[in-house]
Parts: C-alpha cells; sequence; structure tokens
C-alpha cells in the first residue's frame, strides 16, 4: 500500500493522475447531465462515439489521442442530433430512440473496429481499448491530453456556472430573463460529449453512465445546494479514481475500470442509505418518529376523552376504557403506554390502569384544542359542514406548530366552543375571554 | 452452409427479442431492456463457475431471477430512494455489468468468456458449436436448438398472454379494475427479456440483443398502429434485418453482430423518412402536393 501512495513509480502517477482527471471532469460535467434528467443520454454518446473513433483512425492512419478525441466528438454530437431528431420529429418516445441510437451507432462502431482489425493493420492494436477503457496503460501523451479536456471542461463550468446552473433546472425561466438557453444547452451537450469521449479511456464505453451521473447522484443524496454538489461529486470521483487505480496496481490481473464503478456504486449505495435527511435510513426514522408521535398523542386524547366524560381527569383509567374511547391495536398500546410513563406523563397505578400526570394531562389538553380549533376553523372560515371537519384534524393535529396555533387563535378570538359544543381546553383554565 | 446457420441464428434472437421488444417499445422500457441486457453478465459468469456442464435449465432459472433483480433494484432507487429514474437504472447496470468484469478477470481461467464476447458475440463461432447425441449423431449447432426452445416459450407468452400483456400495455388502471395484475405481467416480460437476452449473449453479446429488442420494434411501430401488425412486422424486419446484416458483414469483413445492429438502423432510417403514415419525406411531399389541389 505504502508503495503506491508514495508515488515514486513513474507508471502509478501516470495511472492515477488520469483516472483521477477523467474521474473529478466526468463527474463535475456529470452533475448538469444528472439535473438535467439526461443520464441515459450520456449513456448513449459514450456508445456513439466507438464509430467516431474507428472513422478517425480510418482517415488518419494514427491513434494520436487528439485525432481520436475529435473523431468521438464528432460522433458523439451526431448521435445526439439523431436522438433529438427521432424524439421531436417521430412518435418514437425518447427512451426508445436513445436505446435505437445507442445500439445502432455501437453496432456500425463494433462493425468498423473488428473490420480494422481483420485488415491487418499493423497500428490498430490498442484501438479496442475503448471498449473497456485503458486505464492500466496510460501513457505521457494521454495524460496531456486528459489534462488538457480536464482544463477546458472545468474553465467552462467556472465561466458559464450561473447559466448552466439556471438551464438545468428552469430552461423556461432562463429563456424568460433573456439567455441564450439554446445556446446554452448546445455548450453543455458539447461538454459532455467531451467529457465522455476522453472519460471512457478510463472505464471503456459501456461504464461511462457510471462515471458520469454515479458520483452525482450519491452527491445529491447530502445537500440541496448545487455547488455543494459539484464539490462533492468531484471529491467522490477523485477518490474512485485513486482507489481504482491502487486495487489495478495491488492486484495488477484487476481491471481498473470496473474497479472505479464499484467504487462509485459503493459510495453511492452508502449515500443512498445513509445520508442525513434524504437517505433512506433517515427517511425511515422520521416516519417511525411520526407515527409514534400519532400514536401517542392519540393515546393521551383517549385519557382526555374518558376525563372529560367522567368530569375529573385524577381518575384511574382502565385498558377496555381507552380501547372504548379509541380502538388501538393491543400491542401498540401497551407500548405506548410503557413510553408515556417513561416520559413521566402518565402514572401506573394499580393493574393496567393508568392516571394523567400534571405535565400529561397539559399535553393531552394542547393535542385536544389544536383538534378542536383546527374543526372550529374550517367550520367558520372555510364553511365546512360540522360533520365533515373531524378527520381532517385527526390528520393536522399532529402537526400543528406553537406558531400556527397562535395564529388560529388570534384569528378566531379564542373561542369555548368547538363545532360540536366541546369546551376548548386551554393551559390555563381560568383565563381565557373572548 | 455456415452462412445459413448463422443467419437462422441470428433471426432466431431477432424473433424473440423483437416480439418482447414491441412490449418494452410500447411500455417506454426500453432502457430497461438495455439494463437488464447488461446487468445479466454477473450472473453468466457466476453459471458458468458453478455449472461447468452448462446446463440448461438452472442457467435460465437463474437468468429470470437477475432480470428480476435488476427490476427490482431500479423500482427500489426509482421508489424507495427517490432517484430520478434515469439515474437509477443508469446506476445499477453499471454496477452489475462492472461486477461481472471484475469476476471475469479474477477467474480468467475457469470461465470461458472474455470481454468482448460479452460486448459482441461471436456468431461467427456458431456453426463449431455442434450437438452431438450419444450415439453420435450430428444435430445442428447447439445454440441453435437452445435459441429454437427459447422463441417457442415467448411465442406462448406472446400468444396466450396476448390479452393480459395488451390491457396491461395500453390501459394498467383498466387492468387493474378488472383484476389482472399489471406486477404480474411486468415481472413476466421482464423474466422472459432477461432468459433471451442470456441465451442470445452467449451467440450475439450484448449489444446485437439490445438493437433487436428496440430497434425493429420502433421501425414496426412507425409503421403500423395495430399490435397484432406490429408484431408481424417486428418479426419480418428482424429476418431481414438478419440476412442483410450477414452479407454487410462479409462485405465489410467486420463483426456479424455489429453489421446486424447497422442493418436494422437502415430499415429504421428508411422507415422514418418515408413511412406511408408519419415519414418525415412522406409529409413533405404531401404538403407540397396540397396547395395544388386547394387551387384546384
Amino acid at each position: 500500500m505504502s508503495d503506491f501512495f508514495t508515488f515514486s513509480d513513474p507508471n502509478v502517477r501516470m495511472v492515477t493522475a488520469g483516472t483521477v482527471l477523467l474521474g473529478v471532469s466526468a463527474a463535475i460535467v456529470g452533475t448538469f447531465t444528472f439535473l438535467r434528467k439526461r443520464a441515459l443520454v450520456g449513456d448513449a454518446i459514450a456508445h456513439a462515439v466507438l464509430p467516431g473513433v474507428c472513422l478517425a483512425f480510418i482517415v488518419t492512419g494514427d491513434k494520436h489521442p487528439a485525432y481520436l478525441l475529435v473523431g468521438a466528438v464528432i460522433a458523439g454530437w451526431v448521435s445526439l442530433l439523431a436522438m433529438d431528431y427521432l424524439t421531436s420529429r417521430t412518435k418514437l418516445s425518447t427512451d426508445t430512440a436513445i436505446g435505437a441510437v445507442l445500439s445502432v451507432f455501437f453496432g456500425a462502431g463494433i462493425l468498423l473496429l473488428t473490420s480494422i482489425q481483420h485488415s491487418g493493420s499493423a497500428n490498430q492494436a490498442g484501438l479496442d481499448k475503448f471498449l473497456f477503457g485503458k486505464a492500466a496503460s496510460m501513457t505521457r501523451q494521454d495524460i496531456w491530453v486528459f489534462s488538457g479536456v480536464a482544463m477546458v471542461l472545468l474553465s467552462l463550468v467556472l465561466a458559464f456556472f450561473r447559466a448552466f446552473k439556471l438551464v438545468s433546472f428552469d430552461p423556461a425561466f432562463a429563456h424568460s430573463i433573456g439567455l441564450p438557453v439554446r445556446q446554452l444547452e448546445f455548450l453543455l451537450s458539447t461538454i459532455t460529449v467531451l467529457a465522455v469521449a476522453t472519460g471512457i479511456q478510463a472505464v471503456g464505453v459501456v461504464l461511462m453512465a457510471a462515471l458520469l451521473i454515479t458520483p452525482a447522484a450519491a452527491a445529491r443524496f447530502w445537500t440541496d445546494r448545487i455547488q455543494t454538489m459539484l464539490l462533492l461529486a468531484a471529491v467522490f470521483g477523485f477518490l474512485s479514481g485513486v482507489f481504482g487505480s491502487w486495487i489495478s496496481y495491488t492486484a495488477p490481473a484487476m481491471p481498473t475500470g470496473p474497479w472505479i464503478v464499484v467504487l462509485l456504486s459503493v459510495i453511492a449505495l452508502f449515500s443512498i442509505v445513509a445520508a442525513p435527511e434524504r437517505g433512506i435510513w433517515a427517511r425511515i426514522r422520521l416516519q417511525r418518529g411520526n407515527t409514534r408521535k400519532i400514536l401517542l398523542e392519540n393515546i393521551l386524547k383517549a385519557f382526555y376523552s374518558v376525563g372529560e366524560a367522567a368530569q375529573t381527569f385524577t381518575t384511574e383509567v382502565s385498558l377496555p376504557e381507552i380501547q372504548e374511547q379509541r380502538p388501538f391495536e393491543d400491542r401498540a398500546l401497551r407500548k405506548g403506554l410503557r413510553r408515556l410513563q417513561r416520559r413521566g406523563l402518565l402514572e401506573n397505578k394499580g393493574t393496567d390502569t393508568y392516571t394523567l400526570t400534571p405535565a400529561g394531562l397539559k399535553e393531552s389538553r394542547r393535542v385536544v384544542r389544536l383538534h378542536r380549533l383546527w374543526e372550529l376553523y374550517l367550520t367558520e372560515r372555510m364553511n365546512f359542514a360540522a360533520d365533515h371537519v373531524h378527520n381532517t384534524a385527526e390528520a393536522i393535529e399532529h402537526v400543528i406548530t406553537p406558531e400556527v396555533e397562535a395564529a388560529l387563535l388570534k384569528e378566531l378570538g379564542h373561542p369555548i366552543l368547538d363545532p360540536h359544543d366541546s369546551v376548548i381546553p386551554y393551559p390555563n383554565p381560568q383565563k381565557p375571554t373572548t | 452452409m455456415n452462412a445459413f446457420w448463422i443467419i437462422l441464428t441470428g433471426a432466431l434472437v431477432a424473433t424473440s427479442c423483437g416480439l418482447l421488444g414491441v412490449f418494452l417499445v410500447l411500455r417506454k422500457m426500453a432502457m430497461v431492456g438495455d439494463a437488464i441486457s447488461h446487468a445479466v453478465l454477473p450472473g453468466i459468469v457466476i453459471a458458468y463457475l458453478f455449472a461447468e456442464s452448462r446446463e440448461v435449465l438452472p442457467m435460465l432459472i437463474g437468468a429470470a431471477a437477475i432480470g428480476v433483480l435488476t427490476t427490482f433494484i431500479i423500482e427500489f432507487l426509482y421508489q424507495k430512494a427517490r432517484l430520478q429514474i434515469d439515474a437509477a437504472i443508469g446506476i445499477t447496470f453499471t454496477w452489475l455489468f462492472a461486477m461481472g468484469i471484475i469476476l471475469i478477470s479474477l477467474y480468467a481461467g475457469q470461465v470461458d468468456l472474455d470481454q468482448d464476447c460479452v460486448l459482441y458475440g461471436e456468431i461467427a463461432y456458431i456453426p463449431l458449436d455442434l450437438w452431438i447425441t450419444e450415439s453420435g449423431q450430428i444435430m445442428g449447432p447447439r445454440p441453435v436448438w437452445i435459441l429454437s426452445g427459447v422463441l417457442l416459450l415467448v411465442l406462448l407468452l406472446v400468444l396466450l398472454g396476448y390479452r393480459g400483456l395488451k390491457i396491461t400495455t395500453f390501459n394498467p388502471e383498466y387492468a387493474a379494475a378488472i383484476g389482472i395484475s399489471t406486477v404480474f405481467w411486468h415481472y413476466l416480460l421482464m423474466s422472459a427479456v432477461s432468459v433471451t437476452t442470456v441465451v442470445a449473449f452467449e451467440s450475439v453479446g450484448a449489444i446485437l440483443v439490445v438493437a433487436f429488442l428496440i430497434v425493429p420494434p420502433a421501425t414496426a411501430y412507425l409503421l403500423t398502429e395495430k399490435l397484432h401488425v406490429m408484431l408481424l412486422l417486428t418479426v419480418v424486419l428482424g429476418i431481414m434485418t438478419a440476412v442483410g446484416g450477414y452479407f454487410l458483414a462479409v462485405w465489410i469483413d467486420g463483426s456479424v453482430a455489429g453489421a446486424m445492429a447497422v442493418t436494422s438502423g437502415v430499415f429504421l432510417l428508411v422507415a422514418v423518412l418515408c413511412s406511408p403514415t408519419t415519414g418525415v419525406l412522406t409529409r413533405r411531399f404531401r404538403r407540397e402536393g396540397m396547395p395544388l389541389h386547394l387551387e384546384d
């Protein structure tokens, strides 16, 4: 491991520099591809550049990366035009157009490639590296070309950052404030083609889509800001480039490109699961928390109803009495009761009978108050019939914030009775007057 | 004779893929088909590792399972992780394909598959892979038999399941209302796609599978609005593609799979330009003709 990370071996330097340059520029360009929901278009372009590469070789008879790049960019552009044409001028749907262009162009590439191979030209060896990438055998010449392309891409993104952002998120708005949307989209597509045409040399045709969109997709889970997203995507591209090269350095039989993609997928998987807020784990926890909050508040309301009917809130309430007020699932009810007890909102006296503590009473009054305030608001201000408001109030009572509560109170003028003539409980029963 | 076997193989793949592809294209799921055709790779490598005898049945069951798994992962990323659909598809198939390539490198000695073969297959070697019975009789190329079996399955699916596939494709809400499970037909179609892909993979490679899944059905779609006509046209176009592709490959001296994909593209181009109802040239021709009629 230390051998690799000293970067003393020039070959290590070369491979790492190449994969990192390609990974980072693809990730940055790919962020816009991702935001414009054109991930599969990127995949199609990657397949479609192959015939361009082969034709460039047939025309020039040379394998200089710059020549091949020109051929690749032209073919990528033609494929974009073909996809746009099929989508806009025929009844084919976008995905059919993408799939058709992808397979036909790639088929043409394969046909030319095999034809070149069969022709026995001595110079052609290595052309097939475009299929699976050639990260492990990059030359100084390649690195120069990659660095040049990366510089061009980065400076374009920096120079047009604001415009690209607007075009990616809301082309209609961008148009309305006078941005040249068509030209900007053209520019964005061009830098995508350029990033793809160079990137396939690291991971190959099939896996290029991953280099483009997986870092962006992973970054999307961590942030809502495009600057942070670009930065994170670049970091993910960088890390997978470095460690992909490291893996193929320690195990030379291992292909670099696929490992870069697997590393990126692992980063994406981790982000999908573990990212705060947007990640699956965070959302499950939020959901569970909400379900629990609703259960506890409903139990408290049931206690309040029992107390309201008995006109005292200090008597012991048994489980059947609660179930009578509101049918709970047995297990959920017991769990909820235990939790309320731990929070000091309920007291357990005797077997299976409970009493509201002062804190519990206060909390139950709050929930009932919100319920009844909302019912009143719907009948008074929204002209709902009194027998149509209960269900909506059941849902909304759990999410009304103190600010909304204050606004409701002000709007309704601290009412005393709800539409069903039940008393609205206030925190301090003596105070409210109209 | 070799030419016959190669064209026959191509035609068999074209017919199986085309029949299924019609439904993929109509359901706007062409790229899911593309994803499955790439994602089966790790499954194929694993099957090679465990079943040295290359038994057909476990291979097919494994293939169907992987196809369903791929669709399942895509759905999971799309619905549970709320990732946009294009990214969900892109991440899933690149990840599985990368795993497949890594497995091939890892077990290079044990797996009789190389990377290039995965992409564009070796249809030219099909006549060499003969099925010889125990009594020593030569029955013709083995893949032709397997592909014929798969074609039979696909035909059965399309003929017997015609109504279910049609209703769930065109009107899923109505299908659900009259008690036809859209989920069942969805996964059945996906398993059929993966079985076909896996069988076709060895002989023609991923790229031709995708081409045959998408391009002939898309061409037929431009020519007709009737489902049964579209299915028939797709089969005819697929067979014409196989024949034309073979001769193109011979002429250029290149990959047969690549040439067949190009030929399917030529047919698509012709349909885009000259379709009697929607062709670009046809419409232009009519537009120019119209004023004369009006002046008359």
